[in-house]
């Protein structure tokens, strides 16, 4: 496996982020370099799950809200550091993935889908009867002025949702390029003929269900210092299920890059449709372009593109 | 905080929502049981159907069931449209599984936006002579705007068994989903058959609609509370049976109504989704199942 390039490439785009934190200073830009950020490490994390074994998942909001409560609970119990709370929020979304894996021996199809809205919505039940993480109200976060070498906060959260989003890449891409890849792409092609071929299906199902909640336990952890007044309406949000879902099926959901260029495009787009015309309409077109990918480009830009380029060679 | 008094009033409450519950999980039995096509996009349909009577009822003061029996034929209309491009794009490509799931819940989506861009995100509600009034049986309250949906619920639960159970193109649509090259043989063109059936789907959405905004005000976001609600009931009910769905909406509404007075409402949803989680875990075929 050549891994050097990619890591490579990887550190330079790293380097670039940190080398931006020390030249431009208006807030809005990281704010919204946030959030698409964001949104590539979820539309990764969906797609490890969804566009390599074909199991839709709805519960984006349930893995990512998993992780800020766990955060916030941290934060709020024992005011702990910064990288216990990424971690931590992590490993009990990576928890979450466990079980729903071994939902999947039960659940095909849609009855998986259905299942993991109905955890959404049981999820965010609970901690709106959870008092000590602030209920149906929320809880407002304090966050400190400065951390580490950056001269804001809002940088410092900046170059952690870089840091997850350069590593969420690079573990699709490494799962993309290893065995386990094409034991995955064996269970969306056929999941029975697969099994019966000696791929292990349940072990590797279970592995693609915890990396991908992990990764979104981890996009949601600094999300309470993010918005600095958690409650359970934006962190249980649909958006995030239908931008998670979007984002790779408008890219391309069968390489480790259709998220990614999904997630940019998309997120780049939204950022600019939320500040020049309203944040509803900017909804709408995720929507409306959503639908039309579905039905007319099912392989996604990357596969259009693709196209594209070997019909020129022929 | 236990009385018989409360008990009494929570089951008669839960059973009167029930049926209401009934009205709007009709549909999902008939397109996702009966069709298995993924129609998440069910509970906005409803929605939609809130909001048609809300219009009828602001600008002529009609009254919103009336309105929502009106609006059955439209949305009859749009439920053929809808098939037709999901039968088009995906299942004459046999895809229809995961990337029909996806065009759904992108209509579901489209369609509540589109309806909050419209109406905005505040609560909306219909003026009519029986909402606020109630009759006590003994020591039980009934509140008309829990009654008369309950009771239009039941009718339409029954109107479609018996179109479903004794009609020629309710026995195709039956055999529809169970054995549709049979159907063919038998000189019934099964497309024609589901389109038909899908489009009586979405119809019942408009009147479940109609009946869920004489219960309580209604926003465009509130559809998704009733995603788990319908599909708890529909594979509770055995996915299909349209008597297995009365009998689950029933459970549903008292389990709910006995939650939601003994726990406090914001409990009430767990109940739905956590049955539905339950159901899909342990009982996938339902308690009615084929």
């Amino acid at each position: 496996m050549q891994w050097k390039f990619p890591v490579l490439v990887a550190l330079s785009i790293l380097g670039v982020g940190l080398l931006l934190t020390g030249l431009v200073e208006n807030r809005y830009v990281y704010f919204a370099a946030y959030v698409i950020l964001q949104y590539v490490v979820l539309a990764t994390a969906w797609n490890i799950l969804g566009g390599y074994t074909g199991y839709v998942n709805f519960g984006t909001p349930a893995f990512f809200a998993l992780g800020a409560y766990t955060a916030t609970f941290l934060m709020l119990a024992f005011h702990a550091p910064f990288l216990v709370l990424l971690l931590a929020g992590g490993l009990v979304s990576g928890l979450l993935g466990l079980g729903i894996g071994y939902l999947t021996l039960r659940l095909k199809g849609v009855f998986f889908s259905i299942a993991t809205l109905a955890l959404t919505v049981v999820l965010q039940t609970l901690i709106i009867n959870w008092e000590f993480v602030g209920g149906a109200k929320g809880t407002s976060i304090l966050r400190p002025a400065s951390m580490l070498f950056f001269s804001n906060y809002v940088k410092f959260l900046f170059m952690v949702m870089l840091c997850l989003a350069v590593g969420a890449v690079l573990v699709a891409w490494w799962l993309e390029h290893s065995w386990i890849g094409s034991g995955l792409a064996a269970i969306r092609d056929n999941e029975e003929a697969a099994e019966c071929m000696a791929v292990p299906t349940l072990r590797l199902k279970i592995l693609a269900t915890t990396i991908s909640g992990c990764l979104m336990g981890l996009a949601g952890a600094p999300f309470p210092l993010h918005i600095t007044l958690i409650e359970p309406t934006s962190a249980f949000n649909l958006d995030y299920a239908v931008n998670s879902l979007a984002m790779p099926m408008i890219g391309g959901t069968t390489t480790w890059l259709g998220p990614l260029v999904g997630a940019v495009l998309l997120g780049v787009a939204q950022q600019a449709a939320t500040v020049t015309i309203s944040s509803e309409l900017n909804l709408l077109i995720v929507g409306v372009v959503l639908v039309a990918f579905i039905m007319l480009a099912p392989e996604g830009i990357v596969g259009l593109v693709r196209r594209l380029v070997k019909g020129e060679r022929i | 905080m236990f009385s018989m008094e409360l008990l009494l009033n929570a089951i008669t409450a839960g059973m009167l929502l029930g049926g209401f519950y009934a009205a709007v999980s009709l549909g999902i039995s008939v397109t996702f049981g009966l069709l298995d096509v993924p129609n998440i996009a069910h509970p906005v349909f409803i929605i939609a159907g809130a909001y048609a009577a809300y219009a009828m009822n602001t600008a002529f003061a009609l009254d919103p069931i009336l309105a929502g029996l009106l609006f059955t034929p439209l949305f009859y209309g749009l439920g053929v449209v809808v098939y037709r491009i999901y039968y088009v794009s995906f299942e004459k490509k046999g895809e229809q599984a995961l990337r029909g799931l996806v065009f759904f819940f992108g209509l579901l989506f489209i369609l509540e936006v589109a309806l909050s861009l419209i109406y905005g995100v505040d609560y909306r509600l219909v003026e009519a002579s029986y909402i606020g009034n109630s009759v006590s049986v003994g020591i039980v309250g009934i509140s008309l705007r829990l009654f008369i949906p309950f009771m239009v619920g039941l009718l339409l639960t029954l109107a479609l068994y018996l179109f479903l159970a004794k009609t020629f193109y309710g026995k195709a649509i039956q055999g529809v989903s169970q054995d549709s090259l049979a159907l063919r043989l038998m000189g019934a063109d099964p497309i024609h058959m589901k389109t038909i059936a899908f489009g009586l789907g979405i119809a019942t959405a408009s009147l479940a609609g109609a009946l869920l905004i004489v219960i309580a005000p209604v926003e465009p976001a509130i559809g998704r509370e009733y995603i788990g609600r319908a599909f708890a009931i529909a594979v509770l009910g055995g996915m299909g049976s349209i008597g297995g769905t009365l009998v689950a909406a029933l459970i549903l509404g008292v389990a709910e109504s006995l939650t939601s007075t003994f726990s406090g409402p914001s409990w009430s949803l767990a109940v739905s989704f956590g049955l539905l989680l339950l159901a899909l875990a342990v009982r996938p075929s339902g308690l009615f199942g084929r």
